[in-house]
């Protein structure tokens, strides 16, 4: 279902993506991972037609969704959600218009400026928030929630799009381990409860291990790894980042479990 | 090269383990250099005013000693007439109302067409990026035509009137604010509407939902302080017969008619007038901007 072809980003001089190309021919639960960099979130961006592509090809169903301009071009991004790392809500506004943001698309700007939500449309995202956990907040303002409930939030305009593909860029790099958990277990849980097709960037290998189908790996705009999460070893993993032996995956986890007993005890002696 | 153009001559170099005197050294220096571009600034002066008077039809000396005679005259007039002042605070309040209308009216439009001038050509939240400069070129040239100059164009072709003086106050307020709009918007926080764009919606409501809430408070202070200008503005081009309290100011004012206590009543008019909106519009700034 989607195939991507030569995928290629040039930023000045420095290509930033540089002719990647993979297909998927079912809806997965992807992750890429890579250091800071590597080209993850200008891909997710070309795939959501926030940024250019410099070359190649992003066929999704048949459709070289890289062609599309204007209105076509907007309609592909109404079926395409992105979830962002700062959650890119409209802080003054309350919650629950911040999920009907999720159908813009379909209305007219007149409409939009007159605030003229249907009572069918107003019904589905309070059932969204309700599903997400957080129905309790909608007359909030989002500025007013935590990181965790505002990245919900996102999820639930994404829902309310009702897309084919949910593009996750960092989702969880800017939360808590406690709410990292919830809204990676939401993102899977859309996934396999809607069968949608999910790209996630991850900076977290224990994340990536855990939630995805399959691992993409980049580094410097390439791909260097693609394959099962059971093939992401230690060794795959220093490749991917350019590390040395002295790169400990634990670290820098943000999962509470993975703080294993020998590192814990290495680092209180 | 400062040093080597006015530093102490070599070998009279204080030693430079001597802070004190190597301080001391720095401020007279310093000192120097400010005695000389005053004096150099005092000439300036003094012989761009020669030149001034020199050209000058009356001469400077000759007129300065009547500058006060006519509003004595003024003042001495509406003083014997005093009692007449409340009487013509009424007759004048139905122009004043116009004149407060026309620059309420050209407030709105122009601020209206300068939001969308603005969005226009404001760098990351343009429609069309490449017209950026086109717009801004737009504006400028509505800043720089003098209102009275629009008005005077638009009287010929449309007869006196608000409506002349109405268009050309919203022309030049549409350039004014648009420019200042502009640049509250470019500090605006991108990221709402980067999610709004994701999800596919079109500029008009980027811009509405996710700009227009975070500059909303700016822009009406701005919005205010321009009504403010406007409404001397619009005082203004009643001389040139746009109607208004401009029009009745310009009727009392020749001279020898004996009507000073009209103009007298005309300026506190104004004058308590623009005092009013000076101090409801920084309130409301302050609340909008500060939120309380």
């Amino acid at each position: 279902m989607l195939h991507v072809k030569d995928l290629t980003r040039i930023f000045g001089q420095k290509a930033a993506v540089d002719r990647i190309s993979f297909s998927l021919d079912r809806p997965g639960f992807v992750g890429i991972i890579g250091r800071s960099g590597a080209g993850k979130s200008t891909f997710l961006r070309m795939m959501n037609r926030m940024t250019d592509a410099s070359g190649g090809e992003i066929l999704f169903q048949g459709r070289n969704v890289l062609a599309l301009t204007g209105a076509d071009k907007r309609g592909w991004q109404s079926q395409c959600a992105m979830i962002f790392q700062q959650f890119n809500l409209v802080p003054r506004m309350d919650v629950a218009s911040n999920v009907l943001h999720g159908i813009l698309n379909r209305r007219s700007t007149l409409a939009t400026m007159f605030n003229l939500w249907s009572e069918a449309d107003i019904t589905r995202a309070l059932d969204i928030l309700d599903r997400l956990g957080i129905s309790e907040q909608a007359p909030k303002r989002a500025e007013a929630l935590s990181g965790g409930q505002q990245q919900r939030v996102a999820i639930a305009r994404a829902l309310m799009q009702d897309p084919k593909v949910i593009l996750a860029d960092e989702p969880i790099a800017s939360l808590d381990p406690m709410n990292a958990q919830i809204v990676m277990d939401t993102l899977r849980r859309i996934h396999d409860e809607d069968g949608r097709l999910v790209i996630a960037n991850l900076h977290t290998l224990d994340t990536a291990r855990r939630y995805c189908d399959r691992v993409i790996g980049m580094r410097d705009g390439r791909i260097v790894f693609d394959g099962t999460p059971d093939q992401l070893t230690t060794g795959v993993a220093r490749d991917i980042y350019g590390a040395d032996a002295s790169f400990s995956e634990s670290a820098t986890s943000t999962s509470i479990d993975a703080l294993d007993r020998d590192y814990a005890q290495a680092m209180l002696a | 090269m400062v040093d080597i153009a006015f530093g102490p001559e070599p070998g009279h170099r204080p030693d430079p383990a001597d802070n004190r005197a190597t301080y001391l050294q720095m401020v007279r220096r310093k000192r120097m250099y400010g005695g000389i571009l005053l004096v150099l600034f005092m000439a300036l002066m003094a012989s761009g005013f020669q030149l001034a008077d020199a050209r000058n039809a009356g001469g400077f000396w000759n007129g300065i000693g009547n500058v006060l005679a006519f509003p004595t005259e003024v003042v001495t007039e509406a003083w014997a007439n005093r009692a007449n002042i409340p009487a013509l605070f009424w007759k004048f309040l139905p122009s004043l109302v116009e004149t407060l209308n026309i620059a309420a009216v050209a407030t709105l439009i122009g601020a209206l067409a300068g939001a969308v001038l603005a969005l226009l050509s404001t760098r990351g939240l343009a429609r069309w990026p490449r017209l950026i400069g086109l717009f801004r070129r737009m504006m400028d040239a509505m800043r720089a035509i003098p209102e009275i100059v629009i008005a005077l164009v638009l009287i010929f072709i449309l007869g006196g009137g608000p409506v002349p003086a109405m268009i050309a106050i919203a022309f030049h307020t549409a350039g004014a604010l648009g420019k200042l709009f502009s640049e509250v918007a470019e500090n605006a926080d991108r990221k709402p509407v980067e999610g709004l764009a994701s999800v596919g919606a079109s500029w008009g409501q980027r811009m509405w939902l996710g700009v227009i809430p975070q500059v909303a408070p700016n822009w009406i202070g701005y919005g205010l302080l321009r009504f403010e200008i406007n409404i001397r503005a619009s005082a203004i081009l009643g001389f040139v017969g746009s109607g208004g309290i401009g029009h009745d100011l310009k009727l009392a004012m020749q001279w020898g008619q004996g009507r000073y206590d009209q103009v007298v009543a005309i300026f506190l008019l104004l004058f308590l007038t623009i005092v009013a909106v000076d101090q409801l519009s920084s309130h409301y700034r302050n609340r909008l901007v500060k939120g309380h």
